[in-house]
Parts: C-alpha cells; structure tokens; sequence
C-alpha cells in the first residue's frame, strides 16, 4: 500500500534538550507536543489519533486533553515512532483518525518520572543473557561488531571514522550536544567501554523529546507549514536477545523494513538525497547501509571512510550529528524523523540543497526491531 | 552486608529441563521430531514448523567462539574487564556465556576457537554453562 496520501504537518523537539533536570518525562511529552500543535495551529480538540511509547498512549491523551478515536502504544524501543507514523498513515487512509499526534519524552539523563525498565530474571533475557553479565544496550548492543569486523575485513580505524563524520555534521547544528571536532585517534584513545567499543563510539545520555503532527495529504494544503509527504514505510521484530540474531553481519529487523519502505515508495537508492540511519552505537550506519542496499556487503566501513556520508559527500547521513553526538534520550529515533522533516522542509541547520527524499531508518532494542519512513517534499 | 551476585535465572515451566539439565552437569536442546530442527531458547514447539513433537537430548558441549564484548564497567558479580561471549554450539544454535579459564584479552579470545561447556553451581538450584578453550 503506498503512502502518498499522507503528511506531516507538525513537527518540533522540546524547547530545550540536553539537560533538564525540572521537567518530567511526562511533561517532555507534553513540551513537544505543545511545540508541534503551536508549529501547525493546531489545539488539543483538533487531535483524534494518539501514538506514543516510554508513557502510554493514556496518559499522554489524558495530560494533553485530547479525546482520540484511535490510539497506538507500539513500544519496541527507539524505533517505536518510525512505527507509529507507518501505522498513522494507515489508519488516516483507512479512516480511522484524521489528524495524529506522536509523542515521545524521555528524561533519559536527569531521570526525572521516568518508568523503570527491569528485565525480569524469568523472562528469557532474564534467563538466557542476565546471568552472563551485560548491564545495559553498551555492553550487549555492539556483541555483533566483532564477527562484523572478521568476516569483511573492516578495521578499527574505519568504523571510528562514523565518529568523527557525524561530529563534523553536529558542529553545523547548534542544538547538537557536542560540536567540537575528533580524530579517529580522539576515538580509539577514548575510555574503553565494552571492547571494541569505546566511549565516542556509544550514544550520549540526555533528557528531550519531539512529537509529529500527521494528516491526510488533501488537507495538508490548509496548514501553515510545508508539507512532507509519507511515501514508504516498512516495519518489523527480530528478537529480544542480541545473542538470538539469525546473523551477526546483517539485522533481519533492517532487511524486512528497509526494503518493504523502497518498495512502497517505488524508488531506487539513487532517487535519495538525505539519510538517517538511528546510530545508537558507531556500527548501526554500517548495518544500516548494507541492509538497506545503499553499499554491497562489508563495504559501508570504506564507503564512510572515504567521506561519502560526510559534508559534501554524495550520500548525507545523520546531518543533526546523530546519536553519537546530536543527542540521545534513550529512544532516539523520535529525533532522526524531526531531522528529516527539517531536512524536507529545508529548514535543517546543515541543510542539504535541494533535497527532495530522506530516509529515516530506526532501530529498537538491541536489534530487536526496525521502522523506516520515506519523506519527500514533492507533492503526490 | 555481602556485596550482591551476578543476576540468576528463575526457571519457566518452559525451561525448567534446561536448568535441571546444568545442575545434572548436561547441556540440554530440544529437537523438532517432525523436522530435526535443534533449536534455543527452550520451548515446547518447534519454532520453524510449529510441531509439538519435540525431543530433549543432551548435546556435546563443543562449540566455537562467535562473538563477544570485553566489558569494562562495573556489573554485580563481575571483575571487569570481563568478557560477555556468545558462543555457536555444534548443534547449530547460539547461546550468551562467559568464557572461563582464558584470560579475558583480544589475544586469546580469537573469534572461531573451539570451546567446551563447563558447568559452575551458582545456588543449591542453578548451575551455569560457562565455556573454556577445547583440551580435546
């Protein structure tokens, strides 16, 4: 099913991110959303679909006062409102809400009302991987990377450049969490954290939030902002344990969502003008590129190494500086789909000239699950 | 107060064989009847053909070393730096262990050696299967 026939019409990140030890996880919800309603003339009675994850699509409705017709609380992780916008989209065309809102808060840093996310010891992560020693994504996220490494050749020095290219596009955004510029040396000489990876090879911890306004693409003419047309989205689930993936070299979370988007939007990779790939850890834009058939097998770590993805490359990817250095609440993926929204609307700080299509491509958990929107600006 | 251990599994009826198995000193799998799939985490069906005619057998505790981080922060019940290794039994599938009697280095853990199952008592009702480098 193609989805031309729907936009964003909203779109804003919390007044402020980084840290914000006096607002609640909930109220970041509310921040942005207030942001993204102020963005489209819209009011709270003008809302009917609420989509969010990290609260509950209940709370949210009810601390906004909207009254929804539809609601979804799809929480697989920060790639949750990838996949909120696909089922938007399908509940606009099927009728069943007319203007959607996407909430996502997360006080990620000061950890002010957030919801605690134990792994039950009789779950099979409990059971399976708790016993062995991981404490969280940094320790079972990059698991993968080593067998990665092995089977394409691909060396420490390659995969440092994804680093030290998204600092280089977070020094063009004023909002990113660090600006100044790194060497591959800066990141191999960084604390080691769960080897190979380092620190500036992980996501940052910081409190934000954004939200998305979503409506149909006829009525989409009427608001003040420049639409940005939803024309493919794909979703899918893995597994739970990272130790489960059925390879280490390639996510099927990414190769069933990537591809099911591309074929909705009936595009080729060529027709791509902007990038988002969700980097919660340095070799998710390797596994990104390659699963979403921008780069032949194990060649993303030379393709980002050549500078490619970098300012002036053929190919912009995270051009807000991405996880790594832009900011991270927990479930970023909220922030990759503002950047393409910028990017579309062309109000990006490290605007990519003429940009027509952004892909926005997101992971949940520890490959756990994948979502990926197609935006483009031209109309249907 | 005694610093806390590392975190223990608390057995399903699922997978409770599979823990009685370690205590046993066995690494238990289960194999579909209808296809011969082997397969891991415990359940009792076949997930690539959904059948219910499901087999335990224990397996030969051989495996190579797939993949794995050296963790460097602190975890209750770990000295870090410690590495959280998933290992590719004989069998076919895959499973999250610590390597043990190896240092925890790049150097000596190389990606592909062979392995064997080790069994370490945790309480009076879980064992552990940890892996060490193959003597055989």
């Amino acid at each position: 099913m193609p989805h031309n026939t729907v936009a964003v019409v909203g779109a804003a990140e919390t007044s402020k991110l980084g840290v914000i030890p006096d607002m609640s996880q909930l109220q970041l919800h509310a921040d942005a959303a207030l942001n993204a309603m102020a963005d489209c003339g819209l009011k709270p009675r003008d809302i009917d679909g609420v989509a969010t994850a990290g609260e509950t699509p209940v709370q949210t409705a009810h601390y906004l006062g909207i009254t929804p017709t539809w609601v979804d609380g799809t929480s697989v992780g920060g790639c949750s409102f990838m996949i909120h916008v696909r089922h938007a989209a399908a509940a606009i065309e099927a009728g069943l809400a007319k203007t959607i809102l996407v909430t996502h808060g997360e006080s990620g840093r000061s950890g002010i009302g957030r919801i605690p996310r134990p792994v039950p010891a009789s779950s099979l992560n409990g059971q399976f991987e708790q016993p062995f020693g991981p404490m969280g994504p940094p320790s079972l996220f990059p698991i993968p990377v080593l067998r990665y490494m092995k089977t394409y050749g691909v060396t420490h020095e390659q995969i440092a450049m994804v680093s030290v290219v998204q600092r280089e596009w977070a020094a063009k955004n004023p909002r990113a969490t660090f600006r100044n510029p790194i060497t591959v040396e800066d990141v191999l000489n960084s604390r080691m954290i769960a080897y190979p990876f380092r620190l500036l090879q992980c996501c940052l911890v910081t409190d934000g939030g954004g939200a998305l306004i979503l409506t149909s693409a006829e009525r989409a003419k009427d608001f003040p902002t420049k639409p940005v047309y939803i024309i493919g989205t794909g979703e899918s689930v893995e597994t739970p344990m990272v130790s489960q993936m059925e390879s280490f070299t390639s996510s099927r979370a990414f190769s069933v969502a990537g591809p099911t988007a591309f074929r909705e939007a009936g595009i080729t990779h060529e027709d791509v003008d902007h990038l988002m790939i969700y980097d919660a850890f340095a070799h998710l834009p390797l596994f990104g590129l390659e699963d979403l058939g921008f780069v032949p097998r194990g060649e993303a770590g030379r393709f980002i190494a050549e500078r490619n993805t970098a300012p002036g490359g053929k190919l912009p990817l995270n051009t807000n500086g991405g996880g790594l250095s832009y900011m991270h609440s927990g479930m970023y993926g909220m922030y990759a789909l503002q950047e393409s929204v910028r990017q579309m609307r062309g109000t990006a700080p490290a605007q990519i000239p003429g940009a027509r299509i952004s892909v926005c491509h997101g992971v949940g958990g520890m490959f756990a699950a994948s979502g990926t929107i197609i935006f483009s600006n031209q109309e249907p | 107060m005694p610093e806390p251990g590392r975190a223990l599994p608390q057995p399903t009826p699922e997978t409770q064989h599979f823990w009685d198995g370690t205590q046993a000193g066995e690494l238990l799998l289960q194999r579909c009847d209808e296809c011969r799939h082997v397969y891991f985490p415990p359940r009792p069906f076949c997930p690539k053909c959904v059948s219910r005619k499901v087999t335990v057998f224990r397996a030969s505790g051989k495996a190579i070393l797939d993949s794995y981080v050296i963790h460097h922060r602190k975890v209750p019940g770990f000295e870090p730096p410690y590495a959280i290794a998933v290992v590719k039994l004989a069998e076919g599938p895959r499973m999250m262990t610590n390597i043990v009697e190896c240092p925890q280095t790049p150097e000596a853990l190389q990606l592909d050696m062979p392995l064997e199952v080790v069994f370490e008592k945790q309480t009076d009702t879980i064992t552990l299967p940890f892996f060490r480098p193959a003597r055989g």
